[in-house]
């Protein structure tokens, strides 16, 4: 119980890492169909799906439709999500037949650098694009991800080099530059509707559509939140603090999470 | 009908010199035999065109085998960042790479309207992205119908296209399943194809789900078992992470990654 992490933060019995994978997937309702991207936004789904959520449908860019999972994939062509989808179908019928016209609930994006606006970047920091500071590896499928889902739920660790006044690229629009512009520039799914870090949950202003602290993690402060933001970070009146993981997600979790290391002996 | 041919016959007479290369496969069924092989063949100003460039190109690219990379996404899957690609695109090592960046959506309907024998692709995306600004090949286009503003992208014709696959008849019939990505488009959309494939069998069972790429549709096949180590064949072998988190100590550095080239690639390559 004295054990502090690496912000300073008193650990109860979990990580920053875990809370932020919990809340993630407190986010997933069941019966929806969610496009997951590998890492984060992977074990958050199947922690849902193992959780609150048993029949979240997990749609995988290798093109694995409604994949089961008993372990966490390494990657998005691991052998499992085949073995387990409803279907496996082609990358172009992937993003054409079932991202493109909106079949898909949920768009679960990770970020290098995150404005206030949403805007997401992943393919160049720092420099300009030809001479970059930092080559990141890009698009993938988020920009389409971001375009087309219903909603967009991020999740992020939150520091200074990530929580940008200007992402330095935008490769996946957010609420680009505020009210108004996703309509204007014709995209059809909703945006991003809340972004999940290590130390709280942002959602946007549904005025200004600027991301607005609206929940710390147990153990956070305000003051931590905005010191870990490039912008003035605006705060919710009804700032709450959100619930602790419980046992039972903490030990699906973990019991996830060592799936990893068995799998190096297969 | 498609030949039956070595690996390296089949890279020394398909894959030149200043060619638009494609070695597709998602993860799954991933060419590096055929990769290794065009580098110890010292292939070289090669346009290197994959939607994911991981590792295989992460190794060709440090080779100094590419001048340009057309991709989507170049990163080592659940691992993190490919080093030799950051170093060649930060630091023009071995020598400087140019870019044609696209999304997913972007180079997926690049290949359908090159197998489609279409000039572009249409699809609702990148708007409001910076890609446009960077990548010439990503324009507007009006609908005719509803005056929608849409994105074309340009139809992909490599002029070879490599993949793995599980089996071929002596026909070439090349047959394949699990997660087979976007190499039917990538191979319909080439001027020339080179299928690797764990077996040459003489009656090709059918498999639930399965692909086929009749050998008419093919220039060359060859028999590599385990031609897509450390990535896998669905049915025959399991994906190696082990070797995709090792990589990320070996490519970090260059003289370690030349040591791992000159060890697993060229003295490989001399030994078979």
């Amino acid at each position: 119980m004295s054990q502090r992490d690496e912000r300073g933060n008193a650990m109860a019995d979990w990580t920053a890492d875990e809370m932020m994978t919990v809340a993630a997937a407190r986010q997933l309702r069941d019966d929806t169909a969610c496009f997951v991207g590998i890492g984060l936004p992977s074990t958050a789904a199947n922690l849902a799906r193992a959780t609150h959520a048993p029949n979240l449908v997990l749609i995988y860019e290798s093109g694995c439709l409604g994949a089961k999972p008993d372990r966490l994939p390494l990657s998005i062509g691991d052998g499992v999500l085949a073995d387990t989808a409803d279907a496996v179908v082609s990358v172009p019928e992937v993003f054409n037949y079932w991202l493109q016209p909106g079949r898909i609930d949920v768009g679960f994006l990770g970020a290098a650098q995150l404005d206030r606006y949403g805007n997401i970047n992943t393919t160049v920091v720092g420099g300009d694009y030809d001479a970059p500071t930092v080559r990141l590896p890009g698009a993938g499928g988020a920009p389409e991800i971001a375009a087309s889902c219903g909603e967009v739920v991020v999740i992020v660790r939150q520091d200074l080099r990530t929580f940008t006044e200007r992402v330095d690229f935008v490769t996946s629009v957010g609420y680009g530059t505020g009210p108004g512009d996703r309509e204007r520039l014709g995209l059809r799914g909703g945006g991003p509707r809340v972004v999940i870090t290590d130390l709280g949950v942002l959602e946007p202003d549904p005025v200004t559509c600027e991301l607005t602290l609206t929940r710390l993690h147990p153990g956070v402060t305000r003051e931590q939140a905005r010191a870990a933001t490039g912008w003035d970070l605006a705060v919710a009146e009804g700032l709450t603090t959100g619930e602790p993981p419980t046992a039972r997600e903490l030990a699906v979790l973990r019991a996830l999470e060592a799936t990893k290391s068995d799998r190096r002996r297969q | 009908m498609a030949k039956l041919v070595s690996l390296a016959d089949g890279v020394a007479h398909l894959v030149r010199d200043g060619d638009v290369v494609a070695l597709e496969g998602f993860t799954h069924l991933i060419p590096f035999a055929a990769g290794h092989e065009i580098i110890r063949q010292g292939r070289q100003d090669l346009t290197l065109v994959r939607m994911t460039p991981d590792v295989i190109y992460d190794q060709l690219i440090g080779a100094g085998c590419a001048r340009r990379l057309v991709f989507s996404w170049g990163g080592n899957p659940g691992v993190g960042s490919l080093h030799r690609f950051r170093d060649a695109v930060q630091h023009a090592w071995p020598r400087p790479l140019e870019l044609e960046e696209h999304s997913h959506a972007g180079m997926a309907n690049r290949y359908v309207a090159g197998a489609s024998g279409l000039s572009f692709a249409v699809l609702r995306g990148y708007t409001g992205t910076d890609l446009p600004g960077h990548t010439t090949n990503i324009r507007p286009i009006t609908c005719p119908f509803t005056g929608e503003t849409l994105t074309a992208v340009p139809a992909l014709r490599p002029d070879v296209t490599v993949v793995h696959a599980q089996r071929a008849d002596r026909n070439g019939n090349v047959q394949m399943w699990g997660i087979t990505g976007v190499q039917k488009e990538a191979v319909l959309a080439a001027h020339r194809s080179l299928v690797t494939v764990e077996e040459i069998v003489d009656e090709l069972e059918p498999v639930p789900g399965q692909v086929v790429l009749p050998g008419w549709a093919v220039t060359a096949v060859a028999e590599v078992p385990g031609g897509a180590h450390p990535s896998y064949a669905h049915g025959y072998s399991v994906r190696d992470n082990d070797f995709y988190r090792d990589w990320d100590a070996v490519s970090r550095h260059r003289d370690t990654f030349r040591a791992w080239l000159d060890e697993h690639v060229h003295k490989a390559g001399a030994a078979a």
